[in-house]
């Protein structure tokens, strides 16, 4: 098929495709999956059109069809992106440097396995929770990842030291395209931290496009930290998917900022009575970026809880969409579902689009949701003064306690001071494009 | 140490509404001033702009503090002179710590007066001691600013805050409201430990009872934005018993 074929929202892919070794992949299964998504992809294309399109309605995908990217990068020095990133030894570091695994040798032992998606023993739920043909960045994942990671907890095991897998753009990355892919399967009784890092040290534009799947046999406990610090130029659209057996637990705190346009697609579904989510997260974003929370929680059993807990600050020209979907299927009876968006803009330019969707079926639910965007507060600012701050610091001192919450609930030390340190920095950037504080 | 002549204000927006027309009043070392009045007579408003808000602006009149003329003062460099305001509404500041609020407070006074920081030590020291006294509860003082504190508990974070800061003068608006008698015994105690030969209070508040506890050297009723009359400690049991009726014309 000639290139010029296809319209400009699936060319560049399709010349991609083909550089692409086929055949990489022994597991017949993983490559009737591949199909299958670039078999949808090709169907489909980016979804560029956003009239009447609810899901892309206030996100314009055109820069990422108007760039050439690259799917590989010449190898770049480990040690000193370790100085870069949040990483500590009190972790198992799994390190991803422009697409490629740079540490073979991760450790499997009775506590965890990890193994490369490519081996024999693919998990049948693979591909279920993030299914090929669900959306067109899912299915260019599927269709164009190499080296996937599948993580097992056995049964009964708690992991005692949290799995950190990270992803990093390396400065020799340039328009550079990768396929972050993670399986993670607990078993019953299970428990791990895993702490799952986007991290862009290029200045080039480049092209992210993980899928994180996620399933959580019955009274497992997971705790998720997630980290998105990209560069300006940069896309990074992701989509986790978790599915919840009964009486497991899952917690996920997220923090994304940086990115030209970011975005973070989360999806649990209580598949089993009695589970509970909490999905928190906090975005910041200035000068002309954009950070997509497209979140849903898919009550299908009774008896379970779900809380969706974002915050938001926004300064320069910046843009943020937060859709918090609930529903509420009609068996799923007694269900306690809680969604809260609110957003601390500082300047008159930024702007968040905040949709709240509730579906509700059952009759005997409990549900709450709300939101709010406001300026920082002038009694405030005058509480503070009078104790002798000057306006500047008293700005700095309420922009980073409105974060302090989401940064204190990152619970591996050494990722939450990374963040904290982050934070610091970024503070006066947002302040400096900030035209709503300190006046009226 | 304040001075205050002839002062006429109005509200900084389109509605220019006026709230205090000539207020005059002169406070020395060391001495208590209580000023009281009806609802919405301007005490907040002048507790306020004493200290600078920027909500009101000073349209005829000087306030003058340690002999210099603070019109134009921003807040934070009021406080660097030693001044000081308990608030009526204190705020809740989400995220901030009272202990790193308080920390940066101090930090930001003595590099303003050109002193050296105290350390964190000696700093963790003076704040425990002070927060027993005021009786905060200490997981309530390890949260957020005001935050989830009722009333009663923020006036005493309000207290122990004076306590902490020692100002030269203190601005005290109604901190004696909304308090059971043990949190009203902490406020009077905190503002008499706190008097001395230096340093001045100016007290707004509703009732008498706060004085039972605290003497103060003069009484102000403040009616309409104009300080009506003045007194000794009897013109507050006299307003207790009869109320404003009289001092309205
Ligand atoms: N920012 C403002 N904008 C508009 N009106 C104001 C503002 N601040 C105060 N006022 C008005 O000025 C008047 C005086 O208010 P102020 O708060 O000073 O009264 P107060 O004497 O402290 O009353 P209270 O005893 O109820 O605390 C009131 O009528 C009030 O509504
Ligand atoms: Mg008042």
């Amino acid at each position: 098929m000639a290139d010029n074929f296809f319209p400009k929202s699936v060319q560049q892919f399709d010349q991609l495709y083909n550089k692409i070794e086929k055949k990489s992949y022994t597991d017949q299964k993983i490559q009737e999956i591949k199909n299958i998504a670039w078999d949808y992809f090709l169907s489909t294309g980016l979804p560029l059109h956003r009239r009447g399109n609810e899901e892309w309605k206030y996100t314009n995908l055109n820069p990422i069809s108007e760039i050439n990217f690259n799917l590989n990068q010449s190898n770049s020095d480990i040690k000193e992106i370790n100085k870069l990133i949040p990483i500590s030894s009190d972790w198992q570091n799994i390190i991803f440097i422009d697409g490629k695994i740079s540490n073979q040798n991760f450790i499997s032992n009775k506590e965890i396995i990890i193994s490369k998606i490519d081996s024999i023993n693919l998990p049948d739920e693979f591909a279920t929770l993030a299914k090929p043909d669900s959306s067109p960045f899912t299915a260019l994942n599927t269709a164009f990842f190499s080296e996937g990671i599948l993580i097992e907890i056995p049964d009964n095991v708690i992991v005692q030291k949290d799995l950190n897998i990270t992803f990093v753009n390396s400065n020799f990355s340039k328009n550079l395209i990768t396929f972050p892919r993670v399986f993670l399967k607990c078993g019953e009784n299970s428990e791990l931290k895993l702490i799952e890092n986007y991290i862009n040290l290029s200045n080039s534009v480049n092209l992210t496009l993980p899928v994180l799947e996620i399933v959580q046999s019955k009274n497992s406990r997971i705790e998720h930290f997630r980290v998105q610090i990209e560069n300006p130029y940069s896309f990074n659209i992701a989509s986790t998917r978790i599915l919840q057996k009964s009486n497991s637990n899952f917690f996920s705190t997220s923090f994304s900022t940086g990115a030209k346009i970011g975005r973070n697609d989360i999806h649990v579904l209580f598949d089993a009575p009695e589970a509970e989510c909490g999905l928190y997260g906090l975005y910041i974003s200035n000068g002309d970026q954009q950070q997509d929370s497209e979140i849903s929680t898919t009550h299908s059993k009774p008896n379970c809880t779900s809380k969706q807990y974002y915050k938001g600050i926004l300064s320069g020209n910046s843009k943020a969409v937060f859709s918090g979907k609930i529903l509420v299927d009609k068996d799923a009876q007694q269900s306690d579902a809680d969604q809260k968006d609110l957003n601390l803009l500082l300047s008159r330019n930024s702007e968040v689009y905040t949709k709240p969707s509730l579906e509700i079926y059952a009759d005997d639910v409990t549900c709450a949701h709300g939101a709010t965007a406001g300026n920082i507060d002038m009694d405030t600012l005058f509480y503070l003064q009078s104790r002798g701050l000057d306006l500047e610091t008293a700005k700095v001192i309420l922009i980073k306690g409105f974060a302090e919450e989401m940064i204190n609930r990152f619970k591996p030390k050494d990722l939450r001071n990374y963040i904290s340190n982050f934070i610091d920095d970024l503070i006066p950037v947002l302040r400096d494009q900030s035209d709503t504080i300190g006046t009226f | 140490m304040l001075e205050i002549k002839n002062l006429h204000s109005s509200v900084t927006d389109d509605s220019n509404i006026k709230i205090l027309n000539g207020v005059n009043l002169s406070i020395s070392p060391g001495e208590v001033h209580v000023i009281m009045g009806p609802n919405g007579s301007g005490k907040s408003t002048l507790a306020n702009l004493l200290m600078g808000r920027p909500d009101y602006e000073i349209t005829e009149g000087e306030i003058k503090f340690d002999n210099k003329l603070i019109n134009e003062l921003p807040t934070d460099k009021r406080s660097h002179l030693g001044m000081f305001l308990a608030f009526q509404y204190p705020v809740e500041v989400p995220g901030v710590r009272p202990w790193q609020f308080l920390k940066a407070s101090l930090d930001s006074k003595y590099e303003a007066l050109d002193q050296e920081k105290i350390s964190v030590r000696e700093f963790n020291k003076i704040f425990e001691k002070n927060v027993e006294e005021v009786g905060i509860k200490s997981d309530l003082i390890k949260r957020s600013l005001n935050e989830g504190f009722s009333g009663g508990e923020k006036k005493r974070n309000e207290i122990l805050q004076l306590k902490i800061l020692k100002p030269k003068l203190a601005i005290m608006d109604e901190t004696d409201s909304g308090l059971d008698i043990d949190a009203l015994k902490v406020v009077s105690e905190g503002i008499n430990s706190m008097r001395s030969e230096e340093r001045s209070f100016l007290i707004v508040t509703h009732y008498q009872r706060l004085l039972n506890y605290v003497k103060p050297d003069f009484v102000h009723v403040l009616i309409g934005g104009e300080i009506v009359k003045s007194g000794r400690s009897e013109l507050a049991l006299e307003i207790e018993n009869s109320g404003y009726k009289s001092y309205i014309t």
